[in-house]
């Protein structure tokens, strides 16, 4: 299966990553509106900044998915093909998968009192994962490994 | 193949996936005294508190019964296990054979005696049934008295308060939420929950109630209109009890969930686990746990060999709005952060970390939560990233590499 996978070494920290999926899983048609208005809408790829390195961290869809065997709402599942997404209308919240997954991959939004992930943009408008078309630096790849 | 699964929660629901993996063809019947579709019991006290449908308290899809060749036999009580004749006796006398048989009969509120309770009427708070019961009573403005400032009984606070109701809570600890915090964490939850209207009467218990009055033990009396025991929960161990099977606490199992019966499997709240964190047995009523149980159940029942390891306490939950995760042992160093909104407790053993507690921030928390599980040797870790928060840049580069990159030497 196709996955996003991070080069450390080519990372520039820019956040562009962040950006370009907030703004896809906005339900928004574009960045402007997205983050129109004062919105702030979670992005579900976070970027580590260190003194040498730095990478975005994202939802391995691993084979464990241990966040889904742990959801307490059965609001997580997995597909056939093994991208692992949120029904955020069942989701409530609770943090059982921020609690179990091992990569920290599991984003709270406070405000909607659910929890984010990535789905690889197999639902929303881009159809692809915005984040590896939009890193400036082709640090993330989604690919088959 | 004829697998039969006493039980229709979490665990029952992961020996499916646990079987299914492997047969796809066997017949799985799933019998259960509750007369629902598989739901969620964590989520009574969302449904309590308005915030989640009937229809979403339902844990798998409608058609997962149907999806995955299962036959439910609800609203049925098992009374025994023949485990000669290899069946299960249901109340109406009907005999269901199986040739592996799950035991996920979860657990039961503990009532312990008290004086006086025999005459009032009282609710627990552990399944559907129980949250529509007091749905059906609570109304604005009724006090209410719960029993236990445990997880149940709080989780029961929170849903109520949301319902107008005004609410008092009776434990004979001397702190909240023992079973997962501190006494500091434990102190700082209280005040918060107390902000937000709770009171709390701790270091005493009930002496004797009357209709509408607890009298406890300190001299106070409380007066109700709702009364709810939330003193615990014990595992429903009788069935394998009785069938000559196993039991201490709960139910005793082997690494990979068998029981001491031939041919009889045993997951979830009902057991005995073995928590890598403490190196002890003890029960583990984790519905994380339960499903992961019962799905290593599943497999070893559908022929293969699969070992559950790596059990640790664990829970995330949140209570007004303030979120708390924790896991693992408190036996040990202590690294601690607070702040007013926040609180931050590490606990290391033997060059690792063992535990941790996490209030208000909790974000990414399941990278500690994996340094337990995996006994992460803390040699090749940054540890001053490590106590900042938790983060993947604390480790190696070739752990990172494995993790995030999917590449293993």
């Amino acid at each position: 299966m196709k996955k996003v996978y991070v080069n450390e070494d080519w990372c520039l920290a820019c956040h562009l990553c962040e950006f370009y999926c907030a703004a896809a899983n906005s339900g928004a048609d574009s960045m402007i509106k997205a983050f129109r208005d004062g919105k702030k809408p979670v992005p579900r790829i976070q970027v580590e900044e260190g003194s040498e390195v730095n990478f975005a961290v994202q939802c391995r869809h691993c084979d464990e998915h241990p966040c889904v065997k742990g959801c307490i709402a059965g609001a997580l599942s997995v597909s056939d093909e093994g991208v692992v997404s949120c029904d955020e209308n069942k989701c409530v919240g609770c943090g059982t998968c921020i609690l179990s997954c091992p990569y920290g991959c599991i984003v709270p939004d406070e405000e909607a009192h659910v929890i984010r992930k990535c789905d690889l943009c197999v639902k929303n408008h881009n159809g692809a994962p915005a984040c590896v078309e939009g890193c400036p630096n082709n640090a993330i790849v989604f690919e088959e490994r | 193949m004829n697998y039969v699964i006493i039980g229709n929660s979490a665990a029952a629901i992961g020996t499916v996936a646990g079987i299914r993996e492997f047969d796809s063809t066997g017949n799985i019947t799933i019998i259960s005294d509750e007369k629902y579709h598989t739901y969620s019991r964590p989520l009574i006290s969302y449904w309590l508190e308005g915030r989640v449908s009937e229809k979403n308290m339902m844990y798998r899809p409608a058609d997962f019964y149907e999806k995955n060749g299962v036959t439910p036999v609800l609203g049925r009580k098992v009374t025994k296990i023949d485990p000669q004749k290899k069946c299960v006796v249901l109340e109406d006398g009907l005999q269901v054979q199986y040739d592996k048989l799950m035991v996920a009969t979860g657990s039961k509120p503990f009532v312990p005696p008290m004086n006086g309770l025999e005459n009032v009427h009282y609710h627990t708070f552990m399944d559907f049934d129980s949250a529509k019961a007091i749905k059906s009573e609570v109304k604005d403005g009724m006090k209410v008295l719960i029993i236990g400032a445990g997880l149940i009984g709080l989780k029961a606070a929170e849903a109520l308060a949301a319902n107008g109701a005004k609410i008092t809570v009776v434990d004979m600890a001397d702190r909240i939420l023992p079973s997962i915090l501190d006494n500091r964490a434990g102190v700082k939850m209280q005040k918060y929950i107390e902000s937000h209207g709770v009171k709390f009467i701790l270091g005493t218990s009930a002496e004797e109630f009357t209709e509408r009055t607890a009298r406890l033990k300190n001299g106070v009396s409380v007066d109700f209109d709702m009364l709810i025991v939330a003193v615990g929960v014990r595992p429903n161990t009788e069935l394998v009890a009785d069938a000559g099977g196993k039991v201490d606490r709960g139910i005793i199992t082997d690494m990979t969930q068998k029981t001491s019966l031939d041919d009889v499997y045993a997951a979830g709240d009902c057991t005995v686990s073995y928590d890598a964190s403490s190196d002890t047995n003890r029960i583990l009523a984790l519905l994380p746990n339960a499903y992961m149980q019962g799905e290593v159940a599943g497999r070893n029942m559908a022929g293969r060999e699969f070992r559950y390891v790596n059990a640790i306490p664990m829970n995330a939950i949140g209570f007004f709005g303030l979120h708390i995760i924790s896991a693992g042992s408190y036996d040990g160093e202590e690294y601690v952060e607070e702040t007013e909104n926040t609180y931050k407790k590490l606990v290391f053993r033997e060059n690792r970390l063992v535990g941790y507690i996490l209030i208000g921030d909790v974000k990414r928390a399941g990278i500690y939560t994996s340094m337990i599980k995996e006994r992460i040797d803390l040699g090749d870790v940054d540890i001053e990233l490590l106590k900042e928060k938790p983060q993947m840049m604390m480790f190696g580069k070739a752990r990172r590499l494995e993790k995030l990159g999917g590449i293993t030497k």
